[in-house]
């Protein structure tokens, strides 16, 4: 008891300390993030500094999962009901082209070179491979049925993929394009994250309310991320997107209706705080310099920062219709 | 040299002597708040009882909406902490108060009241000395409360501080006004009664406003017009950094009123301690 006393003292001080450090120091450099609003079919595009929305942009229909390309030149978002991907100019802030990706496209990955995407299908229970330089389709891997949750180990040589309605994280040779290991997790699985140090992927169950831990060499699970939140249901808690911090260290859980994001201990797998956001929360994305985090939360058409070392959420913004996937300048 | 000077001649006072006369008065009941420890500890053990029991109970059934000066969603802990605070105040101003009927009772006031400066400033100092203990109260409470993840931002702890002082000094001088007209210990727990706790449900202390209007709109009249909402707003809006200009305008008003008031009723030639003819103070 005296030890956590001590314990939330010391955290009193640091908190104290950090705020008047941060008074002091230069303002930081402004990001600009964006965001897929799933209902409204607009992208909002957030700066930073301000924390306002600076554009709204026309896209196609039911845009969802949206990432930028390496060279931070175009932002990538799958327009589900267009069966395809557009480009927007970051420069420019205007779609300028599309990729041929399969139907429905959800979630894509990137290799590190940022050359080859990989995109989730929904409808298709197919993989499609692009050329990101030829912006032409390589071709399609079959897996599982409801295909969403996609991640790129750190050396690019294994995809991983996770379909719904199999309940299965894919492990996929990006070589051979060859499924090498299908690992079963608790229901609905809907999103993969690496450690940044590849030893772990973490994949969030939806249904099973659940992260599952995968040691991506033996292909097995190995520990599971439990969430409870006293006066909730257990229903309501339902994990959908993870964020994890360079060091490792902390893990952010979004828990879809609870409303909340869960902060893990990577090392002991325990949640050590819940973070209150607006209503279904789903993705997020950490700024450049993991000062902040951003959630999108579907229900309320906002987003959420939260003060990644503060572990406190600092402010929500109002965005376009059901907002989705959020992607942040390099 | 044949000239005599006579005492009876009216003089100002120094500033010393008008310190002297502050410092004993806000030392006296300063000395009076900590020798009562069981004061200072249902003065905390009442906010947090509600903080730790009420708004337990009610995290889940109050709806999502973010409103100035909040800048993102917050548990309903963090909503009513202010409204706590603002309790703290209420109480404490009625309490202090309270003490003025005892020592009414018990003679103790003809000490004070027998200094040779003016009334007005006696009561001043009266009501400073019970905001001083109100703030030692607010702050103690919001050391709990940070343990139960209630953290404004640092400089909050600053700028709460002129709010609660206003605010203090509001109910403070509302419950002395209403002291004047007691004469007796007994019929104030009837006071209190009915004057804390309509002036703490009717107002923005646990649930926002917006939330009261969709029940009653006269009801949400009725908050507007309760200067403890105001009080509630004001340190509210002060924790996040803030001025909510209208409840500043309402408690410094009210404050400035209810403070004439007392000082009126405080008078023995007019106002309403005015010795009766079975009796009066002492």
């Amino acid at each position: 008891m005296q030890a956590e006393v001590r314990k939330q003292m010391l955290r009193m001080w640091r908190v104290g300390l950090l705020s008047g450090l941060a008074l002091a120091a230069a303002p930081a450099h402004a990001f600009v993030a964006y965001v897929s609003n799933e209902k409204s079919n607009t992208v909002s595009v957030i700066d930073t500094d301000s924390w306002t929305v600076t554009k709204t942009i026309k896209v196609g229909q039911r845009p969802r999962g949206i990432d930028f390309t390496r060279d931070g030149k175009f932002v990538m978002v799958a327009v589900g009901d267009d069966d395809t991907i557009q480009m927007i100019d970051a420069r420019t802030q205007a779609v300028v082209d599309s990729l041929p990706s399969g139907p429905d496209p959800e979630l894509f990955a990137q290799d590190a070179a940022g050359k080859i995407l990989y995109v989730a299908n929904e409808n298709d229970n197919t993989v499609t491979v692009i050329d990101l330089e030829k912006r032409a389709r390589l071709g399609d891997i079959q897996v599982g049925v409801e295909p969403e949750g996609m991640t790129i180990s750190p050396d690019g040589k294994i995809l991983i993929n996770t379909s719904e309605t199999t309940n299965m994280a894919h492990f996929i040779d990006t070589n051979s394009r060859q499924i090498v290991a299908n690992v079963l997790v608790d229901a609905r699985p809907r999103f993969a994250e690496f450690k940044h140090d590849a030893s772990e992927v973490w994949v969030s169950s939806e249904i099973g309310g659940t992260v599952s831990v995968i040691d991506p060499k033996k292909h097995e699970v190995i520990g599971k991320v439990n969430f409870e939140i006293p006066g909730l249901r257990k229903e309501a808690i339902q994990p959908v997107g993870i964020g994890m911090t360079k060091d490792d260290k902390t893990a952010f859980v979004a828990l879809g209706p609870a409303n909340r994001i869960a902060v893990v201990d990577v090392a002991s797998r325990k949640v050590t705080k819940y973070l209150l956001v607006g209503q279904r929360v789903w993705h997020m994305a950490f700024t450049p310099d993991e000062k902040y985090l951003l959630t999108t939360n579907g229900v309320s058409n906002d987003v959420s920062v939260i003060d990644v070392a503060a572990q406190k959420v600092i402010k929500t913004i109002q965005v376009g219709e059901l907002p989705w996937g959020i992607t942040i300048a390099p | 040299m044949s000239s005599i000077t006579t005492q009876d001649a009216p003089r100002g006072f120094s500033a010393s002597e008008y310190m002297t006369c502050l410092t004993g008065i806000v030392w006296r009941e300063g000395l009076r708040f900590l020798h009562q420890r069981e004061r200072f500890v249902s003065a905390l053990v009442r906010p947090l009882v509600w903080l730790f029991i009420f708004a337990a109970g009610f995290r889940q059934v109050l709806g999502i909406s973010i409103i100035p000066p909040y800048e993102t969603y917050i548990l309903y802990e963090v909503f009513i902490a202010p409204g706590l605070m603002a309790m703290i105040q209420l109480f404490n101003g009625m309490q202090s108060s309270l003490s003025m009927v005892y020592d009414r009772e018990m003679g103790n006031m003809r000490t004070l009241l027998v200094s040779p400066l003016p009334r007005g400033f006696l009561l001043f100092c009266k009501l400073l000395a019970g905001t001083a203990v109100s703030l030692l109260q607010v702050y103690a409470f919001l050391l709990i409360a940070w343990f139960w993840d209630i953290t404004p931002p640092p400089s909050g702890y600053l700028t709460v501080l002129p709010a609660l002082i206003l605010s203090g000094l509001m109910l403070g001088s509302l419950g002395m006004l209403i002291s004047s007209g007691i004469k007796q210990l007994e019929s104030f727990a009837g006071v209190m009664n009915f004057v804390i706790f309509p002036m703490f449900f009717a107002s923005s202390a646990l649930y926002p406003l917006w939330r009261v209007q969709e029940g009653s709109p006269y009801l949400y009249y009725l908050c507007q017009a309760n200067p403890f909402t105001h009080a509630v707003e004001l340190i509210r809006f002060a924790l996040y950094g803030q001025v909510n200009w209208i409840s500043l305008a309402v408690v410094a008003t009210c404050t400035i009123v209810f403070m004439i008031g007392a000082i009126y009723a405080y008078d023995p030639s007019r106002g309403l301690a005015r010795r009766g003819p079975a009796g009066g103070e002492g």
